[in-house]
């Protein structure tokens, strides 16, 4: 009998890639999010506006991550971005392997920044690096104040929160104060934008902070 | 959720030091997994035992030390506990807090014959 000292990351395969995309992007100058949230909390509705109020000022593309479909894919398309849909046919999240076969479909350097839309799971996705720059967290009001305290590792691990839906406080009890605070102590140099994809509040804020982020 | 991607890429480091060490019998496989990993000892366990049927860590107990969140603070170097949420350095209230552990996923040793 023997014992044999690993001390190997579970995820070294994941990392990896993730260490090798991060040099790519920094070499070819595009900025990377990877957005996060759950199903319903508007990822697609937050790029569609986003894009929409860029108006090409920046060269933009999408990878589009969902169980099924195209449909995302199509709708930021329509924005007049190049969008790369994986369907990742059950998976909770999105990985090394499925990135870098999105990839292959993308001119990376005539972009200025690369949008990641993750699958909609506010817990799997956190815990698999794709090389981005900063993972933009979304919540919707209608999910409830408790969802930072209850899954703290996206909000602890994203460099922007995005709280969406806010034209809907008025008609139910979410504290949108509790999600200020638990984020705040959670992460305190996170950057938080209170938004409505609907009404197109908060939106100018967040746009013009994204623009010098991906310039500066 | 992700149990069995993450047992697939433990069972692939247990074979890959098997091989590299010629050992033809892994019987215990010990990672450490810290509390804020999002990943449940259980789930992994259970998918671990399903897929190392038919290689040479079949046999293989898979041993979870679970490393608690721990946090450090930069003013005045203070240890807390990280489980819940803090916002301020419970001894002198700064916020300028770290977590100095709890994200751990790694495999730590394996025991072979």
């Amino acid at each position: 009998m023997s014992e044999i000292e690993v001390g190997r990351n579970i995820l070294e395969a994941n990392q990896t890639m993730a260490d090798r995309f991060r040099r790519r992007f920094a070499e070819q100058g595009v900025k990377v999010l990877n957005l996060i949230s759950s199903p319903g909390a508007g990822k697609t509705s937050v790029l569609e506006k986003t894009l929409t109020r860029l108006d090409g000022r920046l060269n933009c593309a999408v990878i589009e991550g969902d169980i099924q479909t195209d449909e995302d894919a199509r709708r930021v398309a329509a924005c007049g971005v190049p969008a790369v849909q994986i369907q990742t046919q059950g998976a909770c999240h999105l990985d090394g392997p499925m990135i870098s076969e999105a990839l292959e479909a993308l001119d990376l350097g005539s972009l200025d920044l690369l949008i990641i839309e993750n699958v909609g799971n506010l817990v799997c996705p956190v815990d698999f690096d794709l090389g981005e720059d900063m993972k933009v967290a979304v919540l919707s009001v209608t999910e409830g104040d408790d969802k930072p305290s209850k899954y703290p590792a996206l909000f602890r691990a994203a460099g922007v929160l995005l709280v969406n839906k806010i034209d809907l406080l008025p008609y139910i009890d979410c504290d949108l104060e509790r999600i200020h605070d638990t984020c705040r102590a959670l992460n305190p140099k996170q950057k938080v934008f209170d938004i409505s994809c609907r009404t197109g509040e908060g939106l100018k804020d967040w746009v013009a902070w994204l623009e010098s982020w991906v310039k500066g | 959720m992700h149990e069995l991607s993450i047992a697939q890429s433990l069972l692939g480091i247990v074979l890959q030091e098997a091989a590299r060490h010629g050992v033809s019998r892994v019987t215990k496989v010990a990672v450490k997994i810290g509390a804020l990993a999002s990943v449940v000892p259980s789930s992994l366990t259970f998918s671990f035992d399903m897929i190392k049927e038919g290689t040479v860590a079949a046999e293989a107990v898979l041993e979870i030390e679970q490393v608690p969140a721990m946090g450090v603070c930069h003013a005045c170097g203070a240890e807390m506990d990280m489980s819940g949420l803090v916002a301020a350095c419970p001894a002198c209230g700064s916020k300028d807090i770290e977590l100095s552990s709890g994200q751990e996923l790694y495999v730590d040793h394996i025991e072979a014959e």
